[in-house]
C-alpha cells in the first residue's frame, strides 16, 4: 500500500483538521474496508430511519415470532419474566416513586428497538432474525403498548410515522448549568452542622450478599 | 519438607479474632507476658526449602487473600452473563487495580476473541474506510496512561437509602488501570474524517455490541484504543484484546472488544444511550448523554468489611478518590458525620482523570464514628451529599450517584452503612 492512500484525500484532510490537535501524517496501516464487509458489520438504523433494510412486518407474524424467540424472557405479552426487561406497560409512571421503563413508556426512538433487536437479540443467539422478522417483532412490542392496532404492518416506510410516547421526555446532560454553580464551592470545615443523627441503616435492610 | 506452609486460618478468621481480642491487643507497646514462640520456636518456613522458581509460571495472590476477590450481588440482575461484579476496594491499597480483581460488566458474557481473528473496522464519514488487524495497531505509535473506570451505576443501589454493607458493594464498580494503546485520533486520521462528521458510534464484536455514540470533540481528544493494561494483555472481561479507554466518563462508553468505530453525522441513539444510562429525575424527565463522572470519594477502610481490629490508639483511615473532570486536588475526611472536617494527605499528587489516594492518621480514642470523605477537583468542584443531590434529582436517576458516603464505625471496630441527617 502506498504510503500516501490517496493525495487528493490527504489535502482535503488537511483543511479538515487544521483546526484540531497536532496530527502526525498518515502510516499507511491497515487495508481498505471491502463494500461487503462494511454490510456486514454496518447494521444500525439512525433515528431519522437511515439505514432501516427494506422489509415489512405484522403484528400477527409478530405475536409468533416473538412468542417463539422473546416471550422466555419478556413474557407473552412482553410484560417481562422474573428480573428480565419488561417491553410493554408503564404509560404514566416515571415520575412515580417506581417508574416501570419499557418500550412504550420510555424508549424515545423507534429506531432503538430495531437495532437492538436486529443486532443484539434474542440473547444467546444473535444475529439470527432476518430484516421482515424483525420488523413484526417489534410490530407487535408496539401492539403489546397499545400504539398500534392488532392489524398493524411496519416497513421502512412507514417506520417514522409511529410515534413514540417519550420522545420529548429527555433533555441533554444540565448539569453544568444546574448543579455546578451549587458545588463548586469553598467547603465547610468546621461547625458545618448542629448535630448529626443515624437516619438509615444498611444491616436493617440486609441485602448483602454473604462473604 | 519442601512444600508450601499450609494456611491454618482464613483472613476472615483472622479478622474475627482480631475484632474478639481487640481489647488485649489495645494497649499498643506493651510488655509481653510470654515469649512468642513465633521468636521463640523455629518454624518450618525457616528450616526447609519453599517453592523453587517454576512451582508458578504465573503466579495468583497466595491462598491467605483469597477472600480478596471480585463479588456479585445477584438480585440485581436476571442472570450472571448481563451483569455486573464488584472490585474488593476494601482490601486494596495505592491506585492501581490488578486486572485479576477488577470489576467486569458484560451484557452478553465475557467473549473468547484471539488476536489472529481480531478485526477493527473504521467507517462511515471518512474518506478511507479501513480495517485494521490487531497487529497493525501494535505499529502505530502508542501512549502510555492511567485512568479509572466507573460504572455509571457505581453507588446507584444507595439513591433510597443505605443499602449494601460494604465499600466493595456501593463503591466497587470502579477500577484504575495504566493502560497502553493508540490514540483514537490517530486511527481516525488514519482513515480521514470528512467534514460532515460530527459523532462517532463505537461498538464491540460480542453479542451485545453494547453500541454508545460519543462526540467526535472527545473522540479526537484524549480516547485510547488500547490493549494492555497494568503493562500485560487486557483480560478476557475486560476485552481482550482491544478495548476503548475513554477517560474521566461513564465505563459503559469503554466498548470492549471495541471492532467498529463508525463516523456519523449523529448520535445513533442506541438502548445503552436511551433506555439505560439515562438519569430519570423527580418529574418524570430524563437526562440524557451524562457522560463525565463527577469528582467522588469513599473510605475503604475503615468499612464494613474491613473493620478495626487494633483497639485504640494509631489509626490510618484511607480511602479513594477521583472525578471526571480533572485531577483530585483535594480530600477531607470527617469522623463526626460531617460536623468538622480535616484535610487528609494524598499519597500522591492527583492525576487528571485516575484515582487518588488519600490517608489520614489518627488516635484513635476507641470511640464510635462516623466516617465520611469529600473530594475536591481542580476544577473546584466539591462532592455534595446525598441529599443535596436527592434535591436535585429526586431517587430514581439510578446513575451518576457520587454523594458523600458515611460509615458508622462502632467501638468494637465494626463499621455499618448508614445515612445522617
Amino acid at each position: 500500500m502506498s504510503r500516501f492512500r490517496d493525495l487528493a484525500i490527504g489535502t482535503v484532510l488537511a483543511v479538515t483538521l487544521g483546526a484540531g490537535p497536532a496530527l502526525a501524517e498518515r502510516l499507511g496501516l491497515g487495508r481498505p474496508a471491502l463494500p461487503e464487509e462494511i454490510a456486514a458489520w454496518d447494521v444500525k438504523a439512525m433515528p431519522d430511519g437511515r439505514g432501516l433494510p427494506v422489509g415489512s412486518g405484522t403484528v400477527a407474524d409478530g405475536e409468533d415470532l416473538f412468542s417463539f424467540h422473546c416471550a422466555v424472557c419478556h413474557g407473552e405479552f412482553a410484560e417481562g419474566v422474573d428480573n428480565w426487561p419488561q417491553l410493554a406497560g408503564g404509560e404514566g409512571t416515571l415520575g412515580d416513586a417506581d417508574p416501570v421503563k419499557t418500550v412504550g413508556s420510555y424508549w424515545p426512538y423507534l429506531s432503538t428497538v430495531w437495532n437492538y433487536i436486529y443486532r443484539s437479540m434474542p440473547f444467546g443467539g444473535a444475529q439470527v432474525l432476518e430484516p421482515d422478522e424483525v420488523y413484526a417483532i417489534v410490530a407487535y412490542i408496539l401492539y403489546s403498548n397499545f400504539l398500534v392496532d392488532d392489524d398493524f404492518e411496519l416497513s421502512n416506510e412507514n417506520f417514522l410515522d409511529v410515534q413514540m410516547p417519550n420522545a420529548d421526555g429527555f433533555i441533554p446532560d444540565d448539569r453544568d448549568e444546574v448543579e455546578l454553580p451549587l458545588f463548586v464551592r469553598e467547603p465547610c470545615m468546621t461547625d458545618c452542622k448542629d448535630s448529626v443523627e443515624i437516619t438509615m441503616r444498611a444491616t436493617i435492610l440486609n441485602v448483602t450478599p454473604d462473604m | 519438607m519442601t512444600g508450601a506452609v499450609t494456611p491454618t486460618t482464613s483472613r476472615r478468621g483472622f479478622l474475627k479474632a482480631g475484632l474478639a481480642t481487640g481489647g488485649a491487643l489495645a494497649a499498643g507497646g506493651a510488655a509481653a507476658q510470654e515469649p512468642d514462640p513465633l521468636i521463640t520456636e523455629v518454624q518450618p518456613w525457616a528450616q526447609g526449602f519453599g517453592e523453587g522458581v517454576d512451582a508458578t509460571p504465573y503466579g495468583l495472590p497466595i491462598d491467605y487473600e483469597s477472600d480478596v476477590v471480585r463479588r456479585n450481588v445477584e438480585w440485581l440482575t436476571a442472570d450472571v452473563i448481563s451483569s455486573i461484579n464488584f472490585t474488593p476496594i476494601h482490601a486494596l491499597d495505592g491506585t492501581i487495580t490488578p486486572q485479576g480483581c477488577a470489576f467486569e460488566r458484560h451484557h452478553s458474557g465475557a467473549i473468547d476473541l484471539p488476536k489472529e481473528d481480531y478485526r477493527l473496522m473504521i467507517n462511515g464519514l471518512v474518506h478511507t474506510p479501513l480495517v485494521f488487524t490487531y497487529w497493525d495497531l501494535e505499529r502505530f505509535p502508542r501512549e502510555n496512561h492511567v485512568y479509572f473506570c466507573e460504572c455509571a451505576a457505581n453507588t446507584g443501589m444507595e439513591w433510597a437509602g443505605a443499602q449494601l454493607n460494604g465499600a466493595q458493594f456501593t463503591h466497587g464498580m470502579i477500577h484504575n488501570m495504566e493502560y497502553t494503546g493508540v490514540p483514537l485520533r490517530t486511527l481516525l486520521n488514519e482513515a480521514g474524517i470528512r467534514t460532515e462528521g460530527k459523532w462517532i458510534f463505537v461498538e464491540g464484536a460480542d453479542a451485545s455490541s453494547n453500541g454508545r455514540s460519543i462526540p467526535l470533540d472527545k473522540a479526537l481528544d484524549d480516547c485510547l484504543v488500547a490493549f494492555k493494561a497494568n503493562g500485560e494483555a487486557l483480560r478476557k472481561e475486560h476485552g481482550y484484546p482491544v478495548r476503548l479507554v475513554v477517560p474521566g466518563w461513564e465505563g459503559n462508553l469503554w466498548v470492549k472488544w471495541l471492532r467498529r468505530i463508525e463516523v456519523t453525522d449523529g448520535p445513533v441513539e442506541s438502548r445503552e444511550e436511551t433506555s439505560k444510562y439515562t438519569d430519570t429525575l423527580a418529574n418524570g424527565v430524563s437526562r440524557k448523554w451524562t457522560w463525565v463522572m463527577d469528582a467522588k470519594s469513599v473510605v475503604t477502610s475503615p468499612s464494613p468489611q474491613s473493620p478495626i481490629t487494633h483497639g485504640p490508639g494509631p489509626l490510618v483511615i484511607t480511602g479513594l478518590a477521583w472525578s471526571g473532570r480533572g485531577a483530585i486536588q483535594r480530600v477531607d475526611v470527617s469522623i463526626d458525620g460531617g460536623k468538622s472536617w480535616q484535610v487528609a494527605r494524598l499519597a500522591q499528587p492527583g492525576q487528571p482523570m485516575a484515582l487518588t489516594r488519600f490517608y489520614l492518621d489518627i488516635e484513635w480514642d476507641g470511640s464510635e464514628m462516623l466516617l465520611q470523605s469529600r473530594a475536591m477537583d481542580s476544577t473546584g468542584y466539591v462532592q455534595p451529599t446525598k441529599n443535596e443531590l436527592r434535591e436535585i434529582r429526586g431517587l430514581n436517576s439510578v446513575y451518576h450517584n457520587n454523594c458523600i458516603q458515611t460509615w458508622w464505625v462502632k467501638a468494637n471496630g465494626e463499621a455499618e452503612n448508614v445515612e445522617v441527617s
